[in-house]
């Protein structure tokens, strides 16, 4: 449960991670960037669940990935228990690993096909030093299996032998064999059937109670976030919007997005259905190698105003007891000061560019490539 | 009479080297004009191959299709190819779940709609273009005579769903059949698809049967639902009464394992034991029953019929009572 006395065991302080967009065949040339995640903070203290949320193209991912330096990123600080990871080298990055594990979403594309359950959860252990005693390791093994649920039997079996339930434990027990602090789970459930989903999500809650762990849950499903989460931070265009615990964030939604997202969400009851007011958003999410100046919502933003959001980005800013919102007029709209109006959708451009598999490059003229 | 009655529809996927598997079992509904249905089940459960066997869009090699599919009293599985051809597009129109791999990606998003309009309404390619830019601007495509001449590729996944649902709405059909039209997108845009999609059957009385897993998209969408597992329904009810009142384990499972967005925290999910893999044949019981809270031996004996319930239908030995619904568990 979430302490605020509790010490704060991830810091991100201002971190960006820009991909660059390259053209040219022998001359690589960077045309622009791709702003994927421009400017986050965040505190997870231990113990708490942190549920990081949004659409897809948003940068959730991509922060989750720069957090654990599978993503390098370009600039920014992420202090883990004291120390910069995003400074780590070599040796000490390694060993500094061990302490924060990921579990991924495809649990089926994330385990090598060609190694036993056994040699999957051995290798972590292996390569930390963690595997000294015979008879220990085997005993840690055999407690590893049923503290994720599945049968001793399951050493001897390869990936594809299980469902995708019992796949996802194998990342989860393969997460927990080298007894992390930091568990990045990106979209661990959103590749399960909705009866499966349940039994994952009460595993995470169950381990989380008995081992102490620390959770970063990434995912575009709010529902399933709101859950598990005791905070939750909402993602746009590679920016934090707001950021508060999990019931404040559905009662009392401060940002326009949130309050957007939180009511496109279909709610599995009917009388709630036919009710509930809709905010529909228009248009689609803007490319992060262009985002729109200012505010980066004011393109889709139904509370839109003539000053600020197109020329100020704003800035997160505390307007509660641990509520952080990035909007101008946030209280204004919170008082009803400032009422919704229709938006006119704007054209996305998508080139073929930004998405390498689709449509054919722009290669250049001839004298630039010679 | 109902525009579409599907009678003890049966589909087989016979390999060779394989035993046969039926994929769809015995499926029975009826569809009313302007009449929104639902077909809801996890991953397997026969719901998307449904939707293929009353297109006919499944492979004659391999798939043994039997029962009858009456279209205002013809049955499209009696018709010729040509005749089912003439009947596709115009009379049954189709959304499918993925746009990018079901639209053409070297043909134009304009000429994909006025090919539509060429075969079945006559029309030349002129007056097709004019009605195809009429189209695109009801499903609300921004700037829609500029996108007739873009591919694919150009939109984003929701322009692109978008194209398609123009696509199978330039005939007018009567029916629209929806498999998973939202399920490749972000919620946002879900919601503008979902809300386009209730608009346009109110306004032109296109009666629509929405294949999908998610009981949220149900809830706010369809009239009547048909819960399917292992191929079978197991239960159908009007759309208040289902959620209010699941009475199928399965159904009152799925419901509880689903953690809602209104829910207070910490309120533990209650999860359906096992998967689909622990799944008994329905000839010797139910299909169920390895993964039912409330199965009795009988369930593992005898397989369960399709009886009235409650309004609707049910497939159960032992269904869930009324008041422990309510409680929320039943084990």
């Amino acid at each position: 449960m979430s302490n605020p006395a509790a010490e704060v065991l991830l810091e991100v302080s201002d971190l960006k991670v820009h991909f660059p967009i390259k053209r040219g065949i022998v001359i690589d040339r960077t045309i622009g960037h791709v702003f994927a995640v421009d400017g986050v903070d965040l505190a997870i203290r231990r113990g708490e669940t942190y549920g990081l949320v949004g659409e897809s193209g948003c940068g959730k991912s991509t922060l989750g990935r720069a957090i654990l330096r599978l993503s390098e990123p370009t600039a920014g600080k992420v202090v883990f228990d004291g120390t910069d990871v995003a400074a780590l080298k070599g040796e000490e990055l390694r060993k500094a690993r061990r302490r924060m594990q990921m579990i991924f979403q495809d649990p089926l594309s994330s385990l090598d096909p060609r190694q036993s359950v056994e040699s999957i959860l051995l290798e972590g252990m292996r390569a930390h030093g963690l595997d000294k005693d015979e008879e220990a390791t085997q005993r840690r093994l055999r407690q590893l299996l049923s503290a994720v649920g599945l049968p001793e039997t399951s050493l001897r079996k390869y990936p594809h032998e299980f469902s995708g339930g019992q796949r996802q434990r194998i990342g989860i027990a393969r997460a927990l064999s080298v007894e992390p602090d930091l568990i990045v789970a990106d979209e661990p459930v959103s590749a399960l059937d909705v009866s499966v989903q349940a039994q994952v999500v009460n595993l995470l809650e169950d381990l989380q109670d008995r081992l102490g762990l620390t959770y970063l849950v990434i995912a575009h499903d709010l529902a399933v976030v709101r859950h598990i989460s005791d905070r939750i931070g909402v993602m746009y265009l590679g920016a934090l919007v707001e950021e508060t615990d999990a019931d404040t964030l559905y009662e009392n939604p401060m940002h326009p997005y949130t309050r957007a997202l939180l009511s496109a969400i279909p709610v599995p009851d009917p009388v709630v259905e036919d009710t509930r007011e809709q905010i529909l958003l228009a248009g689609d999410l803007p490319s992060p190698a262009n985002p729109p100046t200012g505010c980066r919502f004011h393109t889709r933003c139904p509370w839109r105003q003539a000053s600020l959001c197109d020329t100020d980005r704003p800035q997160l800013r505390e307007i509660g007891r641990g509520h952080r919102v990035a909007c101008h007029y946030a209280e204004d709209i919170r008082d009803g000061r400032i009422q919704p109006h229709e938006v006119e959708p704007e054209l996305i451009e998508l080139t073929g560019a930004l998405n390498p598999d689709l449509g054919p490059p722009d290669v250049g003229t001839v004298s630039e490539i010679l | 009479m109902a525009l579409l009655e599907v009678r003890d529809l049966t589909v087989n996927f016979v390999r060779r080297g394989e035993r046969p598997f039926t994929a769809v079992d015995g499926v029975s509904f009826d569809v009313e004009p302007g009449q929104t249905v639902g077909l809801v089940g996890e991953s397997g459960c026969g719901k998307s191959v449904t939707s293929l066997a009353i297109m006919r869009l499944l492979a004659k090699r391999g798939n043994k299709v039997s029962g009858s599919v009456r279209f205002e009293g013809t049955d499209l599985l009696r018709l010729s190819d040509k005749d089912m051809r003439d009947r596709r597009g115009r009379d049954l129109g189709m959304v499918f779940q993925d746009p990018l791999s079901s639209l053409n990606p070297v043909i134009p998003i304009g000429l994909q709609i006025t090919e539509v309009l060429e075969r079945h309404r006559g029309m030349s390619r002129k007056a097709a273009s004019i009605e195809a830019v009429d189209l695109l601007d009801k499903v609300g495509i921004p700037d829609p005579s500029r996108r007739l001449t873009e591919y694919p590729h150009q939109l984003s996944g929701g322009m692109r769903q978008r194209a398609l649902i123009a696509i199978a709405l330039a005939c007018r059909p009567r029916l629209l059949i929806a498999d998973e039209p939202t399920t490749a997108l972000d919620v946002t845009i879900q919601a503008q698809i979902l809300a386009l999609l209730r608009e346009l059957v109110q306004d032109t009385g296109t009666a629509l049967i929405m294949i999908t897993h998610d009981l949220g998209v149900v809830a706010g969408l369809c009239d009547e639902v048909n819960v399917l597992y292992g191929g079978k329904i197991v239960e159908r009810a009007q759309r208040h009464q289902l959620f209010a009142e699941p009475r199928h384990p399965y159904t009152h499972g799925l419901l509880a394992s689903i953690p809602r967005l209104d829910a207070g925290r910490g309120e533990k999910l209650i999860p359906i034991r096992g998967s689909v893999a622990d799944n008994i044949p329905w000839d010797g019981g139910c299909a169920f029953a390895p993964r039912c809270p409330n199965a009795l031996p009988v369930c593992r004996e005898v397989s369960p019929r399709l009886v009235p319930d409650n309004g609707g239908l049910l497939r159960c030995h032992n269904p869930v009572r009324p008041a422990v619904a309510a409680g929320g568990g039943t084990r």
